[in-house]
């Protein structure tokens, strides 16, 4: 698995990086196909100019402006970034709780998907209906319907709060308080930790099984062979499912749109809530540009950060077995 | 073989405590939607008095519009998202892998450094630009960037279709070429046949994905008459001062039905797709 995302994602696999490289220097290299290479990836490229690159620039040049969408953008500067870094605590207050959220839903979620995708990972009779009912939440995860199941059974009347009352524990209205609002939105996350799990389900089944029985024989335990068996061995597949959640959990927006609407008191004000609020709410799309490109930086940065990260901590199995 | 058998039931035990564990609020929500306002606080799973008011009530609970008209506007937009999306990516995933062209390595690897970008960079100018079109309250803002294989996993898909691709043997493409077939007959006839399988897989996602992309639909669809499936849900809650839970539960859970449905009858392809390429959701 680790070596197939590897290759996945450099290039085709008759074209090794090198070799592309390299060939580009040798002068009169033929194209078999040049124009019609060209012709076939045609829609993509149009779509990527016009609704990815061209938006990103201009995007760019809004941010440094003042942009109401009415009239036409005014050069302002530095004045949008000046205000959000200086004046604006609600920007500070919103990167807070996104980051909270991030870095607590986050390893949470991949730790129960690997430990339930390890108890998965077993030939039992009738596992299958245990993969459906447990994967079952994950597939309708951030529609609106599972937002409005949520508001209800975690407010002050939700079932929850009455099967709290049974073991004699007064429920409050977890949502409408500031100090757990955002404790409900992360469990949703981990609720619905499916999609991860079926990745590192498929991880699992590429690690051999006469590991396991070689160190048996030798007589570790179950919890040894998970830690030096399967955690390095799943290292790759871990930090690809590290950098997708990561990326899409600081993006999270209709659950805490739908449930919370930011509060309360702003207490699951995340940072794409505040950017859409800005942006389609009072109109001040250069301000919500600014934000963008600090949220992409962000972003950027903690992506950065895990992968350098990685090289302590995720194995190759190529290395021959050495790295260790 | 005594130890075996106690050893397996501790983990159907385990298995089950955390399989009910996951799927008692989606039980709760199927039964909470038959019952009435009193009852809706209770954590039973059977209700005392079942009632499909709630689908009734529900269905209508939008003043001026049933949940019909949302079904056929969310259809229609989905429809005209997935066929485009179907046609524009295969093309591009044969571009990429059975094409030579120069750059092909670096389009590519843009292709796939599009996957994660955050859409929050692009949200703005293009809505500026839809805007300047004439295409705010339309389905054009989806429909035309999927048929140029972009919007909602675009890039993704792509890739998973490139992966598939490059697995058919190119002595397929060598002898359809010497016998003067073209390269969009090579596409058409030989690679698009054998596509099938990775098309349903990536239709599955198209519809799952476009079908909860609220933020979308939620900036780019105004007018109530246009509106999708979740936006009307959403209006249901905003607009009644006590929610009416009942008429909620209900047509929420009419509304993942599609998704649920394709859940069952291909679950084989969307653990598959999730397994090739693992990306979102």
């Amino acid at each position: 698995m680790g070596k197939q995302i590897n290759s996945a994602y450099s290039l085709p696999a008759d074209h090794p990086p090198d070799a592309a490289g390299s060939r580009k220097l040798k002068a009169g290299r033929r194209w078999e196909s040049p124009l019609a290479g060209y012709l076939f990836i045609s829609p993509w490229l149009l779509g990527f100019f016009l609704f990815t690159f061209w938006p990103m620039i201009q995007s760019a040049y809004f941010s440094f402006t003042e942009y109401s969408l009415l009239e036409a953008p005014k050069w302002i500067g530095l004045d949008n970034f000046n205000k959000i870094l200086n004046e604006d605590r609600l920007f500070y207050k919103s990167l807070g709780v996104t980051l909270w959220f991030v870095f607590i839903s986050v390893p949470l979620k991949l730790m129960t998907a690997l430990l339930v995708a390890v108890l998965l990972n077993r030939k039992l009779r009738g596992m299958h209906i245990y993969r459906t009912l447990i994967y079952f939440p994950s597939l309708v995860g951030t529609s609106v319907a599972i937002a409005i199941l949520w508001s209800n059974m975690l407010g002050t009347d939700g079932f929850v709060n009455k099967l709290l009352s049974y073991a004699g524990i007064e429920g409050k209205s977890w949502i409408g308080s500031p100090d757990t609002a955002l404790g409900t939105l992360i469990l949703l996350a981990m609720w619905q930790f499916g999609a991860s799990m079926v990745i590192f389900l498929a991880g699992l089944k590429q690690i051999s099984g006469e590991l396991y029985e070689a160190a048996s024989v030798d007589g570790a335990s179950r919890i040894r062979q998970f830690r030096t068996i399967t955690i390095p061995l799943l290292s790759p597949v871990i930090l690809f499912n590290l950098v997708l959640q990561t990326i899409a959990a600081f993006q999270m927006f209709t659950q805490a749109f739908v449930i919370t609407k930011g509060g309360p008191i702003n207490s699951t004000y995340m940072f794409a809530l505040y950017l859409y609020e800005k942006a389609f709410g009072r109109l001040e799309m250069g301000y919500a540009s600014a934000m963008a490109w600090i949220l992409l930086l962000i972003i950027g940065a903690v992506t950065a950060l895990i992968f350098f990260s990685s090289r302590y901590w995720v194995f190759y199995a190529t290395d021959g077995g050495k790295s260790k | 073989m005594n130890r075996l058998t106690w050893k397996s039931l501790r983990r159907h035990g385990l298995l089950l405590v955390l399989s009910l564990f996951m799927i008692y609020p989606v039980v709760w929500w199927i039964s909470a939607s038959f019952k009435s306002n009193e009852e809706m606080s209770s954590p039973g799973l059977i209700p005392i008095k079942a009632t499909i008011n709630n689908f009734i009530e529900g269905w209508h609970a939008v003043p001026g519009f049933s949940f019909t008209h949302f079904y056929a506007n969310t259809f229609l937009l989905i429809a005209g998202v997935l066929f485009t999306t179907l046609i524009s990516c295969s093309l591009v995933a044969f571009g990429f892998s059975r094409l030579d062209f120069p750059l092909r390595s670096f389009w590519f690897s843009i292709v796939l450094m599009t996957v994660m970008l955050p859409n929050q960079i692009t949200l703005v100018p293009q809505y500026a630009m839809f805007n300047d079109f004439g295409w705010v309250n339309t389905y054009l803002p989806f429909i035309v960037p999927h048929s140029m294989a972009g919007g909602i996993g675009g890039a993704f898909f792509i890739f998973l279709l490139v992966q598939f691709i490059r697995g058919i043997p190119s002595e397929l493409d060598e002898a359809a070429k010497i016998d003067g077939c073209s390269w969009f007959g090579i596409y058409f006839r030989i690679i698009m046949p054998l596509l099938k399988a990775p098309l349903v897989t990536v239709a599955i996602y198209c519809f799952l994905w476009n079908w909860d992309d609220f933020l979308g639909h939620l900036i780019y669809i105004n007018d109530v008459d246009k509106y999708t499936v979740g936006l009307a849900l959403r209006m249901m809650i905003d607009t009644s001062s006590t929610a009416p839970w009942g008429q909620l539960f209900a047509m929420s859970l009419v509304s993942v039905l599609p998704a649920v449905l394709i859940f069952f009858f291909a679950q084989r392809h969307i653990v598959e797709g999730v397994a090739t390429s693992g990306l979102k959701g």
